[in-house]
């Protein structure tokens, strides 16, 4: 794969076309918007190498409930925008009086993206079995422009350490994890997460997690 | 303006040993503080700055905030020891007009529509002062903006030129600026689009039209700088960083 560090307005091709992710386009050359990593294929994405979490629908996220107003949990998401989640989308129904004892400030959550409009509204949603208050496990935060790297190319890589390290793993988009099993698979688990943030911009880094994973397992026999 | 007994050039070099155009020495590093979403640390010659971006983020006082888009706050600050005379601490008349100057150096390469109801905060500080602290500034705060991943058209680049014992010079040393003729300060992108420009003094319509080239032949230099500083985070990076993801 063909990938270069680039800055901010760094001519990228000739072909309009090719435009993808992080770049714009002016007099039919494609120049990107941002400092990261371009990704030459059919079309040029720049992953930035930082910045804040953008929500967008649909997106599984970790929030933690910061606010509750007549009928609504507001939710930090670790984004310049909070989220809202209505009451109607709690799983069970349940009486204003009672929103705080489900969901207290302080309380973590896994919820979803359901809309987010123009004003950058963000509707969050809790009916999906999957998703839920957190009462168990830890939640590590790591750079949400490294999350497309831990989930892998259709899920490989999350599919692989939730199978090696024996821990139920839910990823945010805004780049918080949960993890939950054991401490010691819990312990492997952060490590490599923290290694897969650590080099999220290299190649091969699947093969690689393979093999530091095979290598601490025969450490602890 | 020249009545001083100084004299600005000795066997066709200039005080501090530079030809008539050349930069004074520069280095740039980025990512100086751990708090800050994209910072950077400057020196071009005796002009330290350090800028911290912070952003987008929620706007208090609330009703700053756009709808549509992100507004750019930009505070430049002068140190009270960046000087030899102390200065008095606090926003001054300069400090103002210097703000507002190269916050609208640099809103023009911002794409402010990707991040409505928000704001990005830009801080840069003077730790000392030696001429063209601004645009020392406008070259360290758009390093830390694309630092802190933040979408732009492009860099900015800032550099001034000055006219000295009627000679057109570049990037005037504070020797030069106190006693000088003219100094003339430009912003612009890679591209060649002003987004700054203002000038002190006096200059002759050719001369200003050598200093604009001049000074825009100096920014082009410095945005190689600035680029090859990102670029060079990046291979650092390559190599194991002992930090990892903090607990929440």
């Amino acid at each position: 794969m063909d990938r270069k560090v680039v800055v901010p307005g760094d001519l990228l091709s000739e072909d309009a076309k090719r435009s993808g992710e992080g770049t714009y386009i002016r007099d039919g050359n494609v120049y990107s918007l941002l400092y990261g990593l371009a990704n030459f294929r059919d079309k040029i994405n720049v992953i930035p190498l930082s910045g804040k979490y953008v929500p967008g629908p649909g997106d599984n996220v970790i929030g933690v409930v910061k606010d509750i107003t007549f009928s609504n949990w507001i939710v930090d998401i670790n984004s310049p925008y909070d989220g809202l989640l209505h009451i109607s989308e709690y799983p069970k129904r349940i009486d204003n009086e009672d929103m705080s004892k489900h969901l207290r400030i302080g309380s973590s959550i896994m919820t979803r993206v359901k809309d987010v409009d123009p004003t950058m509204k963000v509707e969050l949603t809790l009916n999906d079995r999957k998703l839920g208050p957190i009462r168990a496990g830890q939640v590590i935060e790591i750079s949400h422009t490294r999350v497309p790297r831990l989930i892998g190319k259709g899920g490989s890589m999350i599919s692989m350490l939730k199978k090696e390290v024996n821990c139920s793993i839910f990823v945010g988009q805004n780049g918080r994890i949960w993890i939950s099993g054991s401490a010691k698979d819990m312990d492997l688990a952060l490590r490599t997460i923290t290694l897969i943030e650590r080099e999220a911009h290299t190649n091969g880094l699947t093969d690689r997690i393979v093999d530091f994973l095979k290598k601490e397992k025969g450490a602890r026999g | 303006m020249d009545e001083t007994d100084i004299s600005f050039f000795k066997d066709g070099l200039r005080l501090d040993g530079r030809r008539a155009d050349e930069l004074r020495p520069v280095k740039i590093e980025v990512g100086v503080l751990a708090r800050a979403d994209g910072s950077c640390y400057i020196e071009m010659g005796g002009n330290k700055v350090i800028a911290a971006v912070y952003g987008p983020r929620e706007v208090h006082p609330r009703h700053l905030q756009e709808a549509t888009r992100a507004i750019v706050r930009y505070r430049y600050n002068m140190a009270s020891f960046s000087v030899e005379e102390r200065k008095r601490p606090g926003p001054d008349r300069r400090s103002y007009e210097l703000s507002k100057v190269s916050r609208e150096a640099l809103e023009p390469v911002i794409l402010t529509n990707f991040f409505p109801r928000s704001v990005i905060d830009v801080f840069v500080e003077v730790l000392q002062a030696d001429a063209g602290t601004r645009t020392a500034g406008i070259n360290a705060a758009a390093v830390a903006l694309a630092d802190a991943g933040i979408p732009m058209r492009s860099m900015i680049s800032a550099c001034a030129a000055g006219k000295v014992a009627d000679t057109i010079v570049l990037d005037p040393m504070k020797e030069e600026d106190n006693f000088g003729q003219a100094d003339l300060p430009i912003a612009m992108t890679p591209g060649g689009d002003i987004t700054l420009i203002q000038m002190d003094g006096g200059l002759s319509p050719d001369e200003y039209h050598r200093a604009v080239e001049m000074a825009m032949k100096g920014a082009r230099d410095i945005y190689e700088l600035q680029r090859s500083a990102l670029v060079n985070k990046y291979s650092q990076m390559t190599e194991a960083r002992p930090e990892g993801g903090a607990c929440l």
